[in-house]
C-alpha cells in the first residue's frame, strides 16, 4: 500500500509543481509561484501557539502508517492555488490573528515539497503581514529548506516520528538521518523548535524509543516545547474512503497513563513536554 | 427628576463619594464616583460555605421531580400580584436574601393578565384544577392582553401567523425585555422613588390641554398613578418579610437584599419571556467593598450574600404552555446579568464583585440561569478574561457580548435583555417583536406568495415563477416585493401588541424603576438567515431547477453544480446575508411605530430554529423541509468547513447598526479544539474573543463540550442534572430540553481538531 518504494531516493531539484509546463516555468523562474494545496483552515492551540491559519499542502514523501491526513499524500489531490490567492486569503484573517495571538503555519503533506511555494507563502505572511510563521514538517526534506526560507520562520514544528531507525523505515517508509541533520542544522541556526512525538502503542512507545528522541532533542538546545501527540484513529474512515488499508485499525490509542510517561521522559531531560 | 428632600440618615450613604446622584435619581454616576476597578487574578476567590452548599442541596434535591412532572408545583388558585402570595422561604432559618414568588420554591404562579387560555392550557397540561371563578373573572369581567390582541388583528396577521411566517409573537405571553433598575431600590429606598414619580406626575397634572397629545398625556398619568401604586406594593411586600425598603440600604447584605425584592416584585407580577435583572455586581461591590474595608464583612461571608442571591434567581419559575416550551424550550427565564466591560473614562467596569457572580459557577455548580453576559473588551484586565475563559471551558455557561459595539451607542450602564438586546438601564425599553421567517420568505417569492406547504395564498399574488431555472435577477425582484409585504404587516402587528400590553398587562413595577422619558425600541427579527443566504447563493453560483406539484406549487429544487455557502468568510455568500439584513431593517423602518418606538431588528432564533425549520418546506440550498434551521445568525450546520474563526467572522459582517438588538452566534467547541494544555486554553479562548471583538464580531455563545458527554447525557440523564449548554443566546440544562431540541443540539457543528 505504499505510494513510495522505502528509502527510494527522491528528486533533489526543488519542483513545487505537478503540471510539467509549470513545472518548466518554475524551473526557469518564470509564471506565477503556485502549488498544490488541499485545504485550509482556521484551528486554535493544535498547530502552533495561538490562533492560526493553517494550510494543508498535498503531497508528502513519507507514507505514515498512522497517517490522520491520508488525503493530502498525493500532490495531485490538492488543488493549484497561486501563492497570491492563498496570501489573499491569509490577509482576511491578520486583524483577528493580531487580536487573538497566533499566526501562519505551513503543514501538509510535507510542505517541503513545494520549498518555492512555500518560500514565497512564507515570506509574504513573515515580511508582508507581519505574522508569527510556522513549518510543520518531518524534516525528510529539510535540505530543500534554504536559509533564505528559513529565515521567514519563527517556530519549526518537528516531527521526529522514532529514534529507532528501523521503525522509522517501518513507520513511514523513509530514513531518519535526513530528519536529525535538519534539527541539527535548525539548532545552529538558533531556530526555535517545537518537537513532536506521535505515541503509538505498540510500535514509538518503548522506553528506549521515547528516550532516544528525548536525549537528541535535549541536545539541540533549541526545542522549547515537545508535544507527545496521542494516536488516535479520527482519520480511518478518510485511509477507507481513499480505497487504502489502514494497517493499525487494530492498535489501541494510548491511555492516560500511557502519554504521561513518555511526557515524563521528556521531562526528565528538561524539556517543556504537553 | 430632582428632589432635595428626604435625604436619608447618614449612615446608609456614609463613606460614599459624590454629589449630583445624591440630588437626582442617577445610579450610574453612583458607581462612577464610588466603585472600585479590579485589576488582578482569581485567586482571592472564595468558595462555598457549608450553609451555601446545604441550602443549595435543599433545591437540587427537587430537581428529578420538577424534571419529571415538569413542574414542581403550581399555586393555581391565586392570580399573582405583588403581594398575592405569603412569604415562602427556601430554609427560613438559613436564607441570607429572603424572597421567593410564592409561598414555597419551586412553586409557579398563574399570571392572567397576559392571557387566560394560557394559563387554563398550563394546569390542565400539568393536572391542576382550573377554577371557574378566575375563569369567569379573566374571559367576562377583566379582559387580557391576548384577548385584546385579537380583537385588533387584521386578518392578514392573522394568516401570516398561522402560516408561520411571522412566529413565535408576544400576543399570548408576556413580552418581557424590560429592565427595571433595581439597584435603584437599594439605593434611594422606595419612597425616595415615590417622591420622584409623585413630582413626575405632577409635572404631567400641569400640562395643557392640547388635543394632538391629549391621549398620550391621559395615558401617561394613569401610567404613573400605576407605577407609585406598584411601590407601594413592593414596600408592603418586603415588610411581609420582615424587612422595611422605604429607606435606603445600609449594608452589603441589605443592598442586595432590597435589590432582590424589587427585581422579585417584577417576577411575582410579569412572567415576560425575558425577565432579565440589569448590570448589577458592579454596583453591589460598591457595599461589600465598603463593609470590607469597615471589617465588618469578610471575603467567605461577601462570596456567600452573592451565592444566596445567586440561588434565588436560578429558582425564578413560569408557568407555561408545551407550545411555548417548542419555541423557547428548557424553562429558560433569561434573568440576564450583565458584567464587565469599561467605563466610558476607560476604567475597566470589573470589580471582585464581577468574579464572585462568576464563582458561583463554581460553588454551585454550572447553571443556565442567571443569564450571565460578559461585556468583553480586549481592554478587560487579564485576570478576569482568563477567569471568564476558565469559565466557559469549565462550565458552558458564559455569553459574550461586544463592549466595543455597546459602548458608543447606549453608553456605559447598559445591560442585556433576553440574549442579545442591549438597553441603558432605566433610561430605555424596548417592544419585543419575536421574529419573520425569511426562508419561507424567499419561497413565497418563488410560488408568489402561496405557502408551500398548505397552497393557501398568504402574501401578495406576485405570480409564481415560472422558469424551468431559477434566475437570481427574477428571484430577488419577488423577494423584494414579498419582503415588502412582510415588513407591514410584521409591524402592524406589532404596535397591535404593544398597544395591548400597556393597555392590559403594563409593567407597573419595571417601569417604576425607569425614568420618565424613555428611549423605545420596537425590536423587529429575523430567522433563516443562512438558509435565505445559501439558496440565494445556490440560485446565483450553481443552478436551482425547481420541482413543481400538479397545481404548479414549487415544492422541491434540484441543484445542479456547487455554491459557496455562508460561513466560510467568502465574500460570495456574505455579501448576500448582509444584504438581506440591511434590506429587510430598510423595509421595516417604512413604517410608523407604536408609541413612535425605535425600528430595530435582531438576527435571533433562541430555540425557534426547530419550530421554523418544521413549518418551511424545501429550501433551494438542499435543506429538507422540516429540517431545523440553524440557530440565530449561525451558518448551517456543517457547511462552514474552514473552523469556527472563518464561520464567526462571517457572522461579523452582518452590520451592528442594522441588527442593533443583536446578532447572535453560538459556537460549539471541543476542548482539544483549544489547546493542548489548560493554561493554552484559557489563553487561546481569551484571545478569540479578543480577535471576534476587534473584527467587530457582537455576541458569542461559547460552548467547550465533546459529543459524547452529550450523547451520554441524552442516555443517562440523571448523571447530568447540572449539564448546561448555550443554546442562541441563552443557556439551558441539556437535560430538559425536548428529545427533538438534544438531536439539534448534537447536529450542529463541533468545531474539533484533527
Amino acid at each position: 500500500m505504499n505510494l513510495i518504494q522505502p528509502g527510494a531516493l527522491l528528486p533533489l531539484i526543488p519542483v513545487s509543481t505537478d503540471n510539467p509546463a509549470e513545472q518548466a516555468a518554475v524551473l526557469r523562474g518564470t509564471g506565477p509561484v503556485s502549488g498544490s494545496v488541499h485545504s485550509w483552515d482556521l484551528s486554535t492551540g493544535v498547530d502552533g501557539p495561538g490562533t492560526r491559519f493553517v494550510v494543508f499542502l498535498a503531497g508528502c514523501p513519507l507514507a505514515c502508517l498512522y497517517c490522520h491526513n491520508p488525503d493530502t499524500m498525493r500532490m495531485r489531490n490538492g488543488k493549484r492555488t497561486t501563492a497570491d490567492a492563498m496570501v489573499e486569503e491569509v490577509k482576511k484573517y491578520v486583524t483577528f490573528i493580531r487580536a487573538a495571538g497566533g499566526g501562519f503555519t505551513i503543514s501538509g503533506g510535507e510542505p517541503l515539497l513545494q520549498p518555492d511555494f512555500t518560500g514565497e507563502i512564507l515570506r509574504r505572511c513573515h515580511d508582508e503581514l507581519g505574522l508569527h510563521t510556522a513549518l510543520d514538517t518531518s524534516g525528510f526534506l529539510g535540505a530543500r529548506a534554504s536559509d533564505t526560507l528559513l529565515e521567514s520562520v519563527d517556530l519549526v514544528l518537528l516531527d521526529i516520528k522514532s529514534w529507532d531507525r528501523e521503525l522509522y523505515l517501518r513507520l513511514t517508509g523513509r530514513q531518519l538521518e535526513p530528519t536529525l541533520a535538519f534539527a541539527r542544522r535548525l539548532a545552529d541556526l538558533g531556530k526555535e523548535v517545537w518537537v513532536r512525538f506521535v505515541l503509538v502503542p505498540g510500535l514509538t512507545d518503548p522506553r528506549e524509543n521515547v528516550d532516544g528522541v528525548a536525549s537528541f532533542a535535549a541536545s539541540l538546545g533549541n526545542v522549547s516545547r515537545v508535544d507527545v501527540l496521542p494516536f488516535h484513529k479520527l482519520g480511518a474512515a478518510k485511509w477507507e474512503e481513499l480505497g487504502m488499508e489502514f494497517t493499525l485499525a487494530d492498535t489501541p490509542v494510548p491511555t492516560a497513563a500511557q502519554v504521561s510517561e513518555a511526557r515524563s521522559v521528556f521531562t526528565s531531560y528538561g524539556l517543556y513536554a504537553v | 427628576m430632582t428632589t432635595q428632600q428626604q435625604r436619608p440618615t447618614r449612615s446608609a450613604w456614609d463613606g460614599f463619594r459624590g454629589g449630583l446622584w445624591r440630588d437626582e435619581i442617577n445610579v450610574r454616576d453612583f458607581i462612577q464616583q464610588n466603585y472600585t476597578p479590579y485589576e488582578g487574578d482569581s485567586s482571592f476567590l472564595a468558595g462555598p460555605t457549608e450553609r451555601t452548599t446545604a441550602v443549595w442541596k435543599k433545591i437540587t434535591d427537587r430537581f428529578p421531580e420538577e424534571r419529571a412532572k415538569g413542574v414542581y408545583d403550581v399555586s393555581y388558585d391565586i392570580p399573582s400580584t405583588i403581594t398575592a402570595h405569603p412569604p415562602g422561604y427556601i430554609d427560613k432559618d438559613r436564607d441570607l436574601i429572603v424572597g421567593l414568588q410564592t409561598d414555597a420554591p419551586l412553586k409557579r404562579a398563574i399570571m392572567p393578565y397576559g392571557g387566560w387560555r394560557m394559563v387554563a392550557g398550563a394546569l390542565e397540561t400539568y393536572g391542576y384544577p382550573v377554577l371557574p371563578e378566575l375563569e369567569r373573572v379573566f374571559t367576562q369581567y377583566r379582559k387580557t392582553h391576548n384577548a385584546g390582541v385579537f380583537d385588533a388583528y387584521t386578518p392578514d396577521i392573522r394568516a401570516a401567523r398561522k402560516a408561520g411566517i411571522v412566529t413565535g409573537l408576544p400576543d399570548a405571553y408576556g413580552r418581557g425585555r424590560i429592565i427595571g433598575d433595581y439597584r435603584r431600590v437599594a439605593l434611594y429606598g422606595v419612597d425616595r422613588l415615590i417622591k420622584a414619580k409623585q413630582e413626575e406626575k405632577a409635572d404631567l397634572d400641569a400640562m395643557p390641554h392640547d388635543a394632538s397629545r391629549l391621549e398620550e398625556v391621559i395615558r401617561e398619568r394613569e401610567e404613573i398613578a400605576e407605577q407609585i401604586r406598584a411601590l407601594g406594593e413592593l414596600k408592603e411586600m418586603a415588610a411581609s418579610y420582615g424587612y422595611d425598603i422605604s429607606g435606603p440600604a445600609a449594608g452589603g447584605r441589605e443592598a442586595i437584599q432590597w435589590l432582590y425584592f424589587a427585581y422579585l416584585a417584577a417576577v411575582k407580577e410579569q412572567n415576560g419571556a425575558a425577565m432579565s435583572l440589569g448590570r448589577t455586581s458592579t454596583f453591589v461591590d460598591v457595599y461589600l467593598q465598603r463593609d470590607i474595608d469597615a471589617g465588618v464583612l469578610d471575603e467567605s461571608e461577601a462570596q456567600e450574600l452573592v451565592d444566596d442571591f445567586i440561588i434565588k434567581l436560578r429558582i425564578v419559575r413560569f408557568l407555561r404552555t408545551p407550545e411555548y416550551d417548542e419555541l423557547f424550550s428548557g424553562d429558560p427565564t433569561w434573568v440576564t446579568e450583565s458584567i464587565g466591560g469599561i467605563g466610558a473614562d476607560g476604567r475597566t467596569l470589573v470589580t471582585r464583585t464581577s468574579f464572585r457572580y462568576l464563582q458561583t459557577l463554581y460553588n454551585l455548580g454550572p447553571a443556565p440561569e442567571p443569564n450571565m453576559t460578559v461585556f468583553w473588551s480586549p481592554a478587560l484586565p487579564q485576570g478576569f478574561k482568563d477567569f471568564c475563559a476558565q469559565v466557559s471551558i469549565d462550565t458552558s455557561s458564559l455569553q459574550y457580548e461586544s463592549d466595543e459595539l455597546m459602548r458608543p451607542r447606549f453608553g456605559d450602564d447598559t445591560a442585556i435583555a433576553c440574549c442579545v438586546s442591549a438597553m441603558e438601564v432605566g433610561k430605555q425599553m424596548q417592544f419585543f417583536g419575536a421574529r419573520v421567517n425569511l426562508a419561507k420568505t424567499l419561497l413565497y417569492a418563488i410560488n408568489g406568495g402561496r405557502d408551500e406547504k398548505s397552497g393557501a395564498q398568504i402574501g401578495p399574488a406576485t405570480g409564481a415563477i415560472t422558469s424551468e431555472v431559477l434566475d437570481y435577477d427574477e428571484v430577488l425582484a419577488r423577494l423584494d416585493q414579498q419582503m415588502e409585504w412582510l415588513a407591514e404587516t410584521y409591524v402592524h402587528a406589532l404596535n397591535v401588541i404593544h398597544y395591548m400590553h400597556d393597555k392590559y398587562a403594563y409593567e407597573r413595577l419595571e417601569m417604576a424603576l425607569h425614568d420618565r422619558h424613555i428611549r423605545r425600541t420596537m425590536a423587529c427579527g429575523i430567522a433563516g438567515l443562512s438558509v435565505a443566504t445559501d439558496s440565494l447563493s445556490a440560485i446565483k453560483y450553481a443552478r436551482v431547477m425547481p420541482v413543481r406539484d400538479e397545481s404548479g406549487l414549487v415544492v422541491d429544487y434540484r441543484t445542479e453544480g456547487e455554491y459557496p455557502a455562508y460561513g466560510n468568510n467568502d465574500e460570495r455568500p456574505d455579501a448576500i446575508a448582509v444584504w438581506l439584513v440591511e434590506e429587510f431593517m430598510r423595509k421595516v423602518r417604512k413604517h410608523p411605530t407604536y408609541r413612535g418606538s425605535e425600528h430595530t431588528q435582531s438576527v435571533l432564533t433562541i430555540t425557534s430554529n426547530v419550530v421554523y425549520g418544521k413549518k418551511t418546506g424545501n429550501t433551494p440550498d438542499g435543506r429538507r423541509a422540516g429540517e431545523p434551521f440553524s440557530p440565530g445568525a449561525n451558518p448551517m450546520n456543517g457547511r462552514d468547513t474552514h473552523g469556527y474563526v472563518a464561520s464567526a467572522l462571517s457572522v461579523a459582517k452582518l452590520p451592528y447598526e442594522q441588527a442593533e438588538d443583536g446578532v447572535s452566534l453560538t459556537n460549539t467547541i471541543t476542548p482539544d479544539a483549544l489547546g493542548r494544555t489548560p493554561e493554552d486554553r484559557v489563553r487561546n479562548l481569551a484571545g478569540v474573543l479578543d480577535g471576534f471583538v476587534t473584527s467587530q464580531g457582537f455576541h458569542m455563545n461559547v460552548n467547550v463540550l465533546n459529543r459524547d458527554t452529550l450523547l451520554d447525557a441524552m442516555e443517562h440523564p440523571e448523571n447530568y442534572p447540572q449539564l448546561t449548554v448555550r443554546v442562541s443566546g441563552y443557556a439551558v440544562n441539556f437535560v430538559r430540553l425536548t428529545r427533538e431540541q438534544q438531536l439539534d443540539v448534537l447536529s450542529r457543528t463541533f468545531h474539533g481538531s484533527l
